[in-house]
């Protein structure tokens, strides 16, 4: 017998549906945090006179800085699934331009993709997300795509 | 400052050098708060118990932010970090040696930018790859240099 798929009609009415958009007004502050959490002591992220002297002619954000919560990484979609526990899967980033202080990077999300597969916890949903990150000047940043799992 | 890495500094099969890294739950705790991820799975140990893990995990996104680091550690302000993927395979628990580690899988001109791909992950005390991944990063080349100077 064939079992029912977990991937309802209501799921896939939600694939390449954009999400409701993140705003992340990017600060030294916020880029300082980030980089004390990584223990990241790159001078790019945080040493405006060194900064200066680089090609970048000032600081810029780690590549931490676009693959978070706060940035929008696969939020904002509706995400649904009949499992209660959840796990990120991976991430893939792309960068295509600097991010600094005083950027303003609004981000929007949308489902791509599912895969239902037998995992060691028992039968596991893959929701892909994609996501696209702009600048104030609407130039893409970054793109990334994310994998999201439940079971 | 650091020497530049360039272009023909690299071959398949080069290795990045490793870096060394134990997370605290000090430093899950900060991870938290910059990233914004607030799920008790990393930070809360009975909720993660109740869940069947041993101890809290590391978040699969600051292991991301890491290799991250490794990698514009190694290709310094020159060199252009243009993709980063890795999937969180197996979990690591704060306290425990996350090294993360890569090695240069192909190279090759396009377009007149220098590419070179790379495989990458994180590894384990037992050895394991916990997060493997891959990259591709655009390097300076001395060739190049030399013919705009």
């Amino acid at each position: 017998m064939q079992q029912a798929s977990i991937i309802t009609d209501e799921m896939k009415e939600q694939l390449g549906v954009e999400g409701t958009p993140t705003i992340l007004e990017v600060e030294k502050g916020h880029i300082r945090m980030m980089a004390e959490a990584l223990d990241d002591p790159n001078p790019l992220w945080q040493d405006e006179e060194y900064a200066k002297k680089t090609r970048y002619g000032g600081i810029i954000a780690p590549p931490a800085l676009l693959c978070n919560a706060r940035a929008g990484t696969g939020r904002g979609v509706q995400m649904k699934s009949p499992f209660l526990r959840a796990l990120a899967g991976g991430d893939e980033l792309e960068y295509y331009l600097p991010v600094r202080p005083g950027d303003v990077i609004t981000s929007v999300s949308k489902i791509t993709e599912y895969n239902e597969r037998e995992g060691r916890r028992g039968k596991m949903l893959f929701t892909i997300i994609e996501t696209t990150y702009k600048n104030q000047r609407g130039e893409v940043v970054a793109t990334s795509r994310s994998a999201s799992i439940s079971y | 400052m650091a020497k530049q890495l360039c272009y023909e500094d690299v071959e398949v099969g080069t290795e990045i050098p490793p870096l060394v890294k134990r997370p605290t739950t000090r430093q899950l705790v900060q991870w938290a708060g910059a990233s914004g991820d607030y799920y008790e799975l990393h930070y809360d140990k009975d909720f993660a118990q109740a869940q069947g893990f041993p101890n809290v995990l590391v978040h699969g996104k600051l292991k991301f932010g890491l290799l991250g680091q490794m990698l514009t550690d190694w290709i310094g302000e020159g060199g252009i970090l243009r993709k980063l993927s890795c999937s969180y395979r197996a979990t690591d628990f704060p306290g425990e040696d996350l090294v993360c580690k890569g090695r240069v899988a192909n190279k090759y001109v396009k377009d007149g930018e220098h590419i070179v791909e790379c495989e990458i992950w994180t590894e384990n005390p037992s050895g394991e790859k916990t997060t493997p991944g891959n990259t591709t990063v655009i390097l300076p080349s001395r060739a190049q240099d030399k013919k705009e100077a």
